[in-house]
């Protein structure tokens, strides 16, 4: 058993692999917290399709990705907001306008300016072929990222939680906000390798929203749902290892079974384990008309 | 002095907010009636700037209110909240210190101290590790009633603080609304109907877009006034509350 998990230690793919899914396992649900609770889930999707274009400019041009991909993530983010403000359409529209287009316009450019990028491994991950670059580049990102919310975990409460009264008192809203698109979009790019883009929604949302369902304050949620996180990628890694799957589907799976798991049997969510009030509620009923029967 | 002079409001060319002025002084409460849609709220809000105001401005003392933010209390429209969201009551009132204790620290001994204090003035103190949304209604209020305490402020602006509230609650409420008063502070309440309470205010704002009356309950109250603010009905329950059992 335990020769199942350390005998591909020794291979050097396999270590990078860990690596990254460890660095992005514990980001993700940090990030995917705030949008949870912000109800804004769906925003890491359409910005995770939207630094498609960028990628392929700066293949092209032979920048790093990371400039490319994040201007154009932040890009589609604004053009979002922008469409919003400036007319009745409402936002789920113009995400879904604007993400489509992104995509289209990416795959596109791919073609005309004949990019060597692996597609494949750019939409669904491909944690086995991860490189040294990939690794330093998701380990800066995640401490960046993680050090900006420790340092400003008290306003970022506020802002997530109380938006009107954060402005009131004075906290830079609009500043704010542009952080959580940049961070968004820095976090798809540190994920891309492990999950890849399609699913890199499911690495933000599944272990944060199995952390929501066990505990009650937001850093409670980023603490248990890192836990999770870091838990489902090794889980994924080894599956894609030993099963041959790609690596994204498979942390993705795990990750969505741990769910629907929790999802059942939470103690206090879950919906086999948790109190029923329903049948409480007609318990006293039958007792009432016992009552009012003997009366 | 909190001086409001000329403030408008446009939202996209609905008119919100029509030219409104007025001052208060320190230790006064006021309350501000009007029906729904009048421009409570967005009064409120314009005054932080948390609208977009075409004109008008609001002094404090020596400056603009907007460049003293952390001088003034706002607790919004209940409606405003997720109250799904992950944080305890405890939690909930320590965002109060967010702004006096700066950027980096956090809070520390003097900071709990001021949280538990304001807990126990509303009486949910015992319901401190509860997650916000597994609280009543008038609960939740209260807790945002502790908010605005533990900030420490000189104006307080609370938008439809009474609304589904029970009776106790209320009353913990206006005895809160009455200490600060005599502490000097400057009260702003908003109301779509004061009945009963009325009588505790020492002035009251009449809007309907525009300022319609401002002076003591009293003189506010009057048929025409009712009649310009709520238009044609004067069989409103709030007419006949007020002209029967308060002032005749
Ligand atoms: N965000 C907005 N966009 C456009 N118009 C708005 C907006 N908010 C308010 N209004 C308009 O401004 C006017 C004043 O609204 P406001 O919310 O300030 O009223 P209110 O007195 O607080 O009402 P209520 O008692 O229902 O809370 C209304 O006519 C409303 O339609
Ligand atoms: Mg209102």
């Amino acid at each position: 058993m335990l020769n199942l998990l350390t005998e591909p230690l020794t291979y050097g793919f396999m270590q990078n692999a860990l690596a990254i899914s460890t660095l992005v396992g514990i980001l993700c649900p940090v990030v995917g917290s705030y949008l949870i609770v912000q109800r804004m889930a769906l925003l890491g999707d359409v910005i995770a399709h939207c630094v498609l274009p960028g990628m392929s400019l700066s293949f092209f041009f032979g920048i790093d990705i990371l400039i490319g991909a994040f201007g154009s993530g932040i890009l589609g983010s604004f053009l979002i907001g922008w469409i919003r403000s400036q007319s009745r359409v409402k936002v789920d529209a113009a995400m879904a306008l604007t993400f489509s287009t992104f995509f289209a316009l990416g795959i596109t450019l791919i073609t005309v300016l004949k990019n060597k990028i692996d597609l494949d491994s750019f939409l669904f991950g491909d944690v086995l072929g991860v490189t040294s670059t990939d690794i330093y580049r998701t380990l800066i990102i995640s401490l960046v990222i993680l050090i900006v919310v420790r340092l400003f975990y008290k306003e970022l409460l506020f802002y997530t939680f109380d938006r009107t009264g954060a402005q009131a008192i004075g906290l830079p809203i609009n500043a704010i906000h542009f952080g959580f698109m940049a961070a968004i979009t820095l976090t798809v790019i540190a994920s891309m390798k492990a999950v890849g883009v399609i699913l890199v929604i499911s690495l933000l949302v599944g272990p944060a929203l199995t952390a929501y369902l066990l505990v009650k304050e937001l850093h409670q949620m980023m603490l248990l749902g890192s836990m999770i996180g870091v838990i489902v990628s090794f889980a994924g890694v080894y599956l894609s290892y030993y099963q041959n799957v790609p690596s994204g589907p498979a942390i993705v799976l795990v990750s969505s079974t741990l769910f629907l798991f929790t999802f059942l049997f939470s103690p206090t969510q879950g919906i086999l384990t948790r109190p029923e009030p329903a049948s409480r509620s007609a318990r006293l009923l039958r007792k009432l008309r016992f009552i009012r029967r003997a009366e | 002095m909190l001086e409001v002079r000329n403030l408008a409001v446009n939202y996209r060319g609905v008119c919100g907010l029509d030219h409104v002025s007025f001052k208060i002084e320190p230790g006064q409460l006021v309350g501000i009636l009007g029906p729904n849609g009048a421009g409570k709220s967005t009064m409120l809000k314009a005054m932080l700037g948390l609208v977009p105001v075409s004109s008008g401005l609001v002094n404090y003392c020596t400056g603009p209110l907007h460049q003293q933010l952390e001088r003034v209390a706002y607790v919004p429209q209940r409606s405003q909240i997720d109250w799904d969201y992950p944080i305890t009551v405890w939690n909930v009132v320590m965002m109060a210190r967010t702004r006096q204790l700066g950027w980096f620290r956090r809070p520390g001994r003097a900071a709990q101290e001021i949280v538990k204090t304001a807990l126990d003035r509303v009486e949910m103190t015992h319901l401190k590790q509860r997650r916000i949304g597994e609280l009543s209604g008038g609960q939740q209020q209260r807790v945002f009633l502790a908010r605005a305490l533990a900030q420490q402020a000189d104006i307080f602006l609370f938008d439809e603080p009474f609304a589904g509230v029970d009776k106790k609650t209320e009353a913990i409420i206006l005895e809160v609304f009455e200490e600060l008063r005599s502490q000097g502070k400057i009260l702003l309440v908003s109301n779509h109907d004061w009945g009963q309470s009325l009588t505790r205010l020492d002035r009251l704002l009449l809007l309907n877009q525009r300022l319609i009356a401002d002076g003591s309950p009293q003189e506010v109250m009057t048929p025409e006034n009712l009649q310009s603010a709520y238009g044609g009905s004067l069989q409103t329950p709030l007419y006949q509350d007020v002209d029967t059992n308060l002032f005749c």
